[in-house]
């Protein structure tokens, strides 16, 4: 490993390998930064080693993954697997540690491509062993084979439950109840974007066939529930919710939630890129160009890291932003990059063209997003509920990095990732204004942590 | 209560959680491990002494830290077992004194 590269890559996803290859091509130099011990990012994670049998549950859709994975390995770039970035400067020197051994690199240009993390939902009781995130469903069977061996219940909204649904039930999982928070009146909101979707009629078609699969196995299916509650003293025993008028109650030992992704933008918070407002999901992202250019000069952002588009997207995007790296670098003229990006600009509309469909249609729930329950942990870390941080308020505190020095509330080791987004909802319910109003946690580095020790032997550019 | 439904490819290696031996797959990360052999629960907050498990197991909610090796706040999830790897769970705040 050099400590100079022309392009440094964050994450080893669809955009960071598709970008990687592109890179490569144009002869760039290339260091791609990867959390996970095997290339795929989540989407297509360890699809390298899995077994036949998994590779049949989980469809083409994961094992097409390996072409791209394959190509991503057959490239000359420098590859750190298991590698975590913990700060990345205005600069463009990265910090990573890799198996314990910290050091810097710097790039000419850094593209980010450190993808999504899911919506953190803060029932009451999520915090209760036996409840866990449906992609963290997803990552066991992926990548290890592990199933839920009890009654499971999946709650909440997106084409992710939906799968992880169809799947768990197609390996044999207990799955008991499907609990869909989509409120109602998404459907209506969403018809007006259903044509322009049908250009990518296959996303739909495949969330048509996920539904067969749970009806046809028996499994309920509750529509428009409200009022979700996990109930247990030590660990989840039940889950409460309302659905049509009717509360019911269902015994469960696992409870998996979901709400939807958003861009895991840790980095371009850190470096204080420009974000906007994304309302009808809800989240922030960097405000880029086509090519992935943020509002700091050699920082670039590909794949769902800029806003979710879905991992064929991501690919097509990191192509572009690997593009847009070399010609910034004078390595490919102008003309040149517009030539090879054409049929990558015309790939990346249609991907994205099921999206405006897609982002209403499973606009998460305002009740869910504000936790009207004053009991709901909303920082995990440090036990911040929704009714000490409206207490806060309630005594003049406006802002969030405000409310963090008064409550703690973000100030754990997950930094805001699991309590940021509803911290300036609830804020913004309280003050009643818009969420841009109210902004976002202050980002610091160490973004993951790092030991003193590793600190002081970490190997510095020269 | 989780269970390995499918086999993986490669070799074993044997850890120590607590002060249990066990031999599991050489790709599982410690809170694949954690979960599948059936631990509860893999630590207790600094703050109330509640119960946590893995919660993202992406390396986003630190909710499966734990002590590898002597080393507190280690995130499960993120970290492989290693063959003589041991693994504690963690009661409340990691321990500074070293």
């Amino acid at each position: 490993m050099k400590t100079r590269y022309d392009l440094i890559i964050i994450g080893a996803g669809p955009a960071g390998m598709a970008a990687a290859e592109t890179a490569a091509d144009c002869g760039l130099s290339v260091l791609v930064l990867g959390e996970d011990r095997l290339p795929g990012g989540q989407v297509y994670r360890d699809v390298e080693q899995a077994e036949p049998g998994l590779i049949k549950l989980l469809g083409p859709d994961y094992e097409e993954g390996k072409t791209l994975v394959g190509r991503f390995r057959g490239t000359s770039v420098d590859y750190a697997p298991e590698a975590v970035v913990w700060e990345v400067e205005p600069d463009l020197t990265v910090g990573f540690l890799a198996q314990g051994d910290a050091r810097q690199v710097r790039g000419r240009r850094i593209l980010i491509a450190s993808g999504a993390r899911e919506r953190p939902v803060p029932i009451p009781g999520w915090t209760l062993p036996g409840v866990m995130a449906v992609t963290a469903a997803d990552i066991l069977l992926k990548s290890h084979g592990i199933i839920p061996a009890g009654d499971t219940v999946l709650a909440g909204s997106g084409p992710l439950l939906l799968q992880t649904a169809s799947r768990l039930i197609d390996s044999g999982a207990s799955v008991r109840a499907v609990l869909d928070t989509t409120p109602f009146s998404n459907h209506l909101a969403s018809l007006p974007y259903l044509p322009k979707a049908l250009f990518a009629a296959d996303y739909l078609r495949k969330g048509l066939a996920m539904k067969r699969v749970i009806r046809r196995s028996g499994t309920m299916i509750y529509r428009n529930v409200k009022r979700l509650e996990a109930l247990g003293s030590n660990f989840v025993e039940s889950v409460r919710f309302t659905g049509n008028g009717t509360t019911r109650e269902m015994k469960v030992n696992t409870l998996l939630l979901h709400n939807g992704v958003v861009p895991e933008n840790q980095i371009t918070f850190l470096l204080a890129c420009a974000h906007e407002w994304y309302d009808v999901q809800r989240y922030w992202r960097p405000v880029v160009d086509i090519w992935g250019n943020t509002s700091m000069p050699g920082i670039g952002v590909a794949g769902d890291a800029a806003g979710i588009s879905g991992a064929k997207a991501a690919e097509v995007s990191g192509h572009l932003a690997a593009l847009e790296a070399a010609f910034a670098l004078r390595v490919i003229s102008e003309a040149e990059k517009d030539l090879k990006s054409a049929p990558f600009k015309k790939r990346l509309s249609r991907e994205r063209s099921v999206r405006p469909f897609l982002d209403r249609l499973f606009r998460p729930d305002p009740d869910l997003l504000v936790p009207r329950d004053d009991h709901t942990v909303v920082c995990r870390c440090e036990e911040v509920t929704a009714g000490q941080i409206r207490k806060a308020l309630e005594l003049g505190t406006t802002g969030p990095n405000q409310l963090k020095s008064q409550t703690r509330c973000g100030m754990g080791p997950c930094q805001g990732r699991m309590c940021g987004l509803t911290l300036s909802e609830i804020i913004a319910d309280y003050r009643k204004v818009a969420v841009p109003e109210v902004g976002y946690l202050r980002i610091r580095p160490p973004i993951k942590p790092i030991t003193v020790e590793q600190l002081s032997t970490m190997r510095l550019i020269g | 209560m989780f269970k390995r439904r499918y086999d993986v490819k490669g070799p074993t290696v044997t850890v120590t959680i607590e002060d249990k031996e066990i031999t599991v797959p050489a790709s599982e990360t410690v809170a694949a491990a954690l979960l599948a052999e059936g631990f509860a629960y893999t630590r207790t907050t600094p703050v109330s002494g509640a119960l946590r498990t893995p919660y993202c197991l992406m390396g986003t909610c630190f909710d499966c830290l734990v002590e590898i090796d002597g080393i507190p706040n280690q995130q499960a999830c993120q970290t492989r077992v290693r063959d003589g790897m041991r693994i504690k769970i963690q009661k409340g705040a990691r321990d500074i004194e070293s």
